[in-house]
């Protein structure tokens, strides 16, 4: 198993700082900007996002984290049944822009259970996407708004993103699979 | 993350694990219902099946709700009106859902066992909504929620159930969970309602309210089942309420608040005081909204493994 470091410390604190500033340059400023993390990273990385803007706006912005695991597509059949959370989101989202957050987009299918599960909550004036690492594999006609870097990837590989606030470290890896089970 | 057993019937010998797990995943649920929209997809193109042969109004209610907010279909039949009243058997109603392509069925039943008989018949996944003076586990389950809600943990909490043990299946359910979940469970009330060698659940019995309230964080009060004065078990309302009636006079004696439950429904006055009922030490109204996180939690686990 190969295990390649895209990442590190510094490489994360600049990838967020670069996406901040995206965000705000889109939108104008930060005015009725929401960040909405999808649980467990993409609710991390979507408060150390407000922490960032705040820095840049002076201003404080609404972070919430959602948790899509009742929207899945694949409840039913699974062998373990993922851990149910709670989603979080302690204000109102209608009328305002809310930047989705979440560490990889790869098949789009837990965005797809997240706008499901956004809209059920209220109505965004815009939904936009924001994810650390996009690696490619879309099956369904979703992209993101914002990328902190686009990673081609072979569908046998892995991504793992770290972060401090659960793995003790911030950093990207791309890892392998073993040659032999997979060749 | 899984329950080990595809039915709940009851909560004795469920782990203290997969009741942990039920009771964090109703956190999730409770949010559920906070939200506007208080409708979830997960039970999608399930269908459930509520069997109330035994009279049930917040239960039924409760089930309906949890199963409705998980977007599951329900059809719901109460004793009353249906092919049970021509003499048809349990087995053979059973069948017949299950010819219809049910995935869940709810039952309640006046005989102990009932929900353990048809998880053995059906296909489906069954949950025991009470059989007779057996067990009601989502009962057990939603007091249990209730409590940690209250104190954080159930562990070594100490916990009285008064009243009329010897008929009651919240009584059990909530002595088996408890027990299993570290906290002290004790009971209270007339010798002709205690069922004899109940100490062998791990309880301690009381027979005198004034002395078991400084001892306790909580007071489960059941309901006095009116209809049990005739048969001899305690010898008018008035005295049962004179020593086992859960009054602000008696609570007020304990140095700490005690919080006061009660699975309803209230017979105001008689093993409860209304003023007391209705007091900020009563969790019983909390009580009924967890009942349909709780089993919204249950329907969830169970429905999607």
């Amino acid at each position: 198993m190969k295990k390649t470091k895209l990442f590190d410390l510094a490489g994360f604190k600049r990838t967020i700082n670069r996406l901040a500033h995206e965000v705000v340059e889109r939108n104008k400023g930060a005015e009725d900007i929401a960040l909405v993390g999808i649980r467990t990273r993409g609710e991390h990385l979507a408060y150390r996002l407000a922490k960032t803007i705040q820095q840049i706006e002076g201003k404080s912005i609404s972070v919430g984290s959602l948790d899509i695991t009742l929207y899945r597509d694949d409840l039913h059949g699974r062998l373990d049944q993922p851990q149910l959370k709670s989603t979080e989101i302690l204000f109102d989202i209608t009328g305002k822009v809310v930047v989705l957050v979440d560490d990889v987009l790869f098949t789009g299918r837990t965005i797809r259970s997240a706008l499901n599960a956004l809209m059920d909550i209220g109505r965004p004036a815009t939904i936009q996407l924001l994810v650390l690492v996009d690696r490619g594999h879309r099956e369904l006609p979703i992209k993101a708004d914002f990328a902190g870097k686009n990673v081609p990837t072979s569908q046998k590989q892995e991504i793992k993103v770290h972060m401090t606030e659960v793995d003790n470290e911030d950093a990207v890896y791309l890892i392998d699979p073993p040659d032999q089970e997979n060749a | 993350m899984k329950l080990k057993n595809r039915h709940l019937l009851g909560l004795e010998g469920m782990s203290a694990d997969d009741i942990g797990l039920i009771l964090d995943t109703s956190v999730s649920f409770k949010e559920v219902l906070e939200r506007p929209i208080k409708k979830v997809p997960p039970l999608q193109g399930k269908t459930i099946a509520n069997l109330f042969f035994e009279s049930s109004t917040r239960t039924r209610i409760s089930f309906e709700l949890a199963e409705r907010r998980l977007s599951a279909d329900v059809v719901s039949f109460a004793a009353s009106g249906s092919s049970v009243s021509k003499g048809e058997t349990l087995k053979d109603t059973a069948r017949n859902i299950e010819a219809m392509k049910i995935d869940m069925v709810v039952i309640r039943h006046a005989s102990p066992g009932t929900a353990h008989f048809l998880s053995k018949v059906v296909e489906a996944n069954v949950i025991n909504a009470g059989d007779g003076a057996h067990e009601h586990p989502t009962q057990g389950l939603l007091d249990m929620f209730t409590l940690r809600e209250q104190f954080g943990s159930l562990k070594g909490l100490s916990v009285c159930i008064v009243g009329d043990i010897l008929h009651s299946r919240v009584a059990r359910s909530n002595i088996l969970g408890l027990n299993t979940m570290g906290a002290k469970v004790s009971v209270c009330g007339p010798a002709t309602l205690i069922p004899r060698e109940i100490e062998k659940l791990g309880v301690e019995v009381y027979h005198n309210l004034e002395e078991v309230i400084p001892r306790v964080d909580a007071l489960n009060v059941l309901r006095i089942q009116l209809e049990r004065q005739q048969s001899g078990f305690f010898p008018s309302l008035r005295e049962y309420h004179r020593y086992f009636g859960v009054t602000r006079e008696k609570v007020a004696k304990a140095s700490k608040p005690v919080t006061i439950m009660h699975p309803g429904p209230i017979n105001r006055d008689v093993e409860l005081s209304a003023d007391l009922a209705d007091s900020e030490h009563s969790v019983i109204l909390q009580q009924v909204t967890n009942g349909v996180a709780v089993r919204m939690a249950v329907l969830y686990l169970l429905g999607t493994s």
